[in-house]
């Protein structure tokens, strides 16, 4: 049974008037593949653009959510792909697991996860969600069920995490998850007054578990790139105040809020975001020393505002995250950030990031060792010139941007950034002919 | 009375028995009592459908489960059924139901009594076999039987469903007032609209239709607070008005 629904993905620009298929089973994906013209497989709709797009067929994988077993020894969790790391976390930290790698949001699925090979504050040591995953099982399109691993189908299980669900459904998946004494991270922030400072402060902190930037995208002339990094560690349970220490796992509870309606057009403007920048870069910086900060508000602080892609209105929001390499990353960053202050667009977030290695045998993997930046624009003329000049400081830079925040990127921009990988992609993929068609808007924009 | 279970987790070994349990409403209630601790005992038509589901269960809450065949609509088969679980439950929740197609359900008796088995006397006699048990051992317990607001007034376009629910909400009535001071709770839930398979495709009011999760919720909320009936507030109001129309102005009414 198929429905028509208008979908988006988190960005809500653009939007597809799409055919939907929620198959219940596992079992039930390949007929309803067969019984479409081309499909897309789609999880929360996290992803900003239209990655999980596609007018002929979507898949929603919403009841492909059970877990199947847990190994406590290993920390083997096998699930199907709709299972999301809200799930995950919500039955395994009290055991005192947690997932590896998580994006800035836990309502992803493990599915979403290893299309768009997310990364999370510990890319720099850990690597990305994929780096994490024993094997899966893909339905391919030519309907074979194949399980994939490092031995089994090496080939798919390399190209798929980054090819966002072109190369397949992911069924089911094995991840492994990390053991944890509590649900808490020691936090540290490290207040840069410039570009130079922030980027000194990732160096020097490599061995960090977690680091990530927040930075102030309108601060101009000498305080160009000022920054809060923050740093963080799992506590232990030593870490804890005393009262704490017998529930480690328990976290103060937090009633969600929810974003009621689109806000105004006018509600986020350079001098509302200019103000929230400096109200919270000074607040910020009052901050020293370590600190408690629990698992929810350290790894997903924007899941406490549910439906919050509404405050940018009705017409929508672009992300714009790129990836610049080490050797060129301080130049380049300078650059996007004269780019962006000169525009007078303000990012209300804006997210900066250091990667370690990528994994270059992936071919559509994102990260790439240096530095990543990531920014919100509000959908307008302006704002899609403002990218298109980033695009171009960006490949100037040798760097790519994300496909799983994109939604306006040219083909030759995706070629710049991914070079010959590509071409290798792209033959996979001409090889994978079968009656169950994988295309998406994205791809479709981009030739993939 | 002692509560059968509760959120800190007391009287967690009480095992839990779910009359339909592949249905996305019971899926969600199990989850919610997994989660604090209960064992599980699914049961469906076809029991090899739920091993999907009990491999879930057990993964996330670390819970045992079972499986066991059952059909409602074998009305002589229900003590057997009964027997042969692995432990006395002492929760007992029915999300079992068939809404069918209304024109069929009229005119072929066969269906009709598919339709009646299915959400009245199936469920009805089971729920009254198993609080007479659990009363007998003395208890704590529940059961909880999941009809329908369709059972609150006869509409042209589901009313033989709409009967079955308004006979089994009758029953549980009475099965309440006879235990009344015995230590089981009978509890009936009227959902209005639910977002499950059995209203897949429908095009339901955004406004009226809640979630198996919230309604899920509401239930053990309910059922924690030894609520006797449950409603959705929005629902009953809507169904306040319906049900008290004048036949005249409910005769010219089209929902
Ligand atoms: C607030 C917020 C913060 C974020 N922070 C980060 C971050 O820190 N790091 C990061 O890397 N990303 C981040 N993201 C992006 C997000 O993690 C990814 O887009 C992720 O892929 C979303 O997962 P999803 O389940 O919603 O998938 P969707 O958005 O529904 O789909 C994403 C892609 O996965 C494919 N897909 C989905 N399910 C399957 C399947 N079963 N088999 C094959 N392909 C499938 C889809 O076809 C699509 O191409 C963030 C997003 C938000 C909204
Ligand atoms: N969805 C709504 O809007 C809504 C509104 C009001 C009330 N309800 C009631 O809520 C309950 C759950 O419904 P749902 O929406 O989750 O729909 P559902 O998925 O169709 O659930 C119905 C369940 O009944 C089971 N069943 C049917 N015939 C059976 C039989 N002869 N013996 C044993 N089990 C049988 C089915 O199991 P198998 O087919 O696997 O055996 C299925 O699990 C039902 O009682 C329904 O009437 C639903």
């Amino acid at each position: 049974m198929t429905r028509r629904v208008e979908l988006s993905g988190w960005g809500r620009w653009p939007r597809v008037l799409c055919t939907v298929a929620s198959p219940a089973r596992p079992e039930a994906v390949a007929p309803t593949l067969a019984a479409l013209p081309s499909a897309i497989p789609r999880g929360l709709g996290r992803s900003y653009g239209d990655a999980a797009l596609n007018a002929a067929g979507v898949i929603s994988c919403r009841r492909l959510d059970r877990m199947i077993r847990f190994d406590p020894g290993t920390g083997l969790l096998e699930a199907e792909a709709g299972v999301t790391l809200d799930a995950v976390i919500a039955a395994f930290l009290p055991r005192g697991f947690f997932p590896a790698v998580t994006p800035g949001t836990r309502f992803v699925t493990i599915g979403g996860a290893i299309a768009a090979d997310v990364h999370g504050k510990n890319h720099h040591r850990d690597g990305s969600f994929a780096d994490h995953v024993a094997w899966f099982d893909l339905l391919c399109p030519d309907g074979e069920l194949r399980r994939c691993s490092p031995q089994s189908n090496p080939e798919l299980f390399r190209a798929t995490p980054g090819a966002m669900g072109l190369t397949g459904t992911i069924l089911t998946a094995a991840i492994r998850l990390r053991r944890v004494e509590t649900g808490w991270i020691m936090q540290r922030t490290i207040v840069a007054p410039d570009l130079d400072a922030a980027i000194a402060a990732f160096e020097a902190n490599l061995d960090a578990t977690y680091s990530v930037a927040w930075i102030d995208c309108l601060a101009g002339g000498a305080r160009r790139g000022r920054s809060l990094v923050y740093l963080g560690e799992h506590a232990t349970r030593d870490d804890l105040p005393p009262a704490r220490r017998a529930r480690p796992f328990e976290i103060p509870h937090r009633r969600p809020r929810r974003v009621p309606l689109d806000a105004p057009a006018v509600a986020l403007n350079r001098l509302t975001v200019g103000l929230f920048n400096a109200a919270y870069f000074r607040a910020g910086s009052r901050r020293s020393g370590p600190e408690l900060v629990d698992w929810a508000r350290y790894f997903h602080p924007l899941d406490s505002l549910l439906d919050w892609n509404r405050i940018y209105g009705r017409r929508g929001f672009a992300q714009y995250q790129c990836a610049l390499p080490l050797a060129t990353a301080r130049e380049g960053l300078s650059a996007l950030l004269g780019a962006i202050a000169a525009s007078g667009l303000g990012s209300f977030l804006a997210v900066l990031k250091r990667f370690g290695p990528g994994a270059p045998d992936r071919p559509l993997s994102f990260p790439i060792e240096g530095y990543t930046l990531a920014l919100d624009f509000p959908v307008s003329a302006a704002a899609l010139r403002l990218m298109d000049r980033l695009d171009a400081i960006t490949r100037e830079a040798g760097g790519r941007l994300y496909l799983a925040k994109d939604s306006r990127m040219t083909p030759e921009t995706l070629k710049a950034g991914y070079g010959p990988a590509l071409d290798r992609f792209r033959a996979l993929r001409a090889a994978q002919e079968g009656p169950g068609r994988m295309t998406s808007a994205l791809a479709q924009r981009l030739g993939l | 009375m002692s509560r059968v279970s509760d959120p800190a987790g007391g009287n967690a070994g009480a095992p839990v028995l779910v009359l339909g349990a592949g249905s996305d409403i019971a899926r969600a209630i199990a989850q919610l009592l997994a989660a604090r601790g209960h064992p599980l005992q699914l049961a469906a038509r076809n029991p090899a459908a739920l091993d999907r589901d009990a491999a879930d269960y057990a993964t996330r809450h670390g819970v045992a489960v079972t499986t066991h065949a059952y059909d409602a609509t074998d009305l002589a088969r229900i003590e057997a059924f009964l027997d042969g679980l692995p432990a006395l439950p002492r929760i007992v929740i029915s999300a079992v139901g068939l809404m069918g197609d209304q024109e069929a359900n009229a005119a072929d008796p066969a269906r009709a009594a598919e339709v009646i088995a299915t959400n009245f006397t199936g469920p009805a006699l089971t729920l009254e076999a198993a609080a007479r048990r659990i009363a007998a051992a003395g208890g704590p317990g529940a059961v909880i039987g999941i009809s329908s607001v369709a059972g609150d007034r006869g509409r042209a376009k589901n009313y033989v469903y709409g009967a079955a629910k308004a006979g089994f909400t009758a029953w549980l009535s009475g099965l309440r007032q006879k235990h009344a001071r015995g230590p089981v709770l009978v509890m009936t839930v009227k959902p209005g609209f639910v977002a499950t398979a059995m209203t897949e495709g429908m095009d339901l009011p955004a406004a009226l239709t809640t979630t198996p999760e919230a309604l899920a919720a509401r239930i053990v909320a309910a059922l924690d607070r030894g609520r006797p009936v449950h409603v959705d507030p929005l629902w009953r109001i809507v169904m306040g008005v319906i049900a008290h129309l004048p036949e005249r102005i409910f005769m010219r009414t089209r929902f």
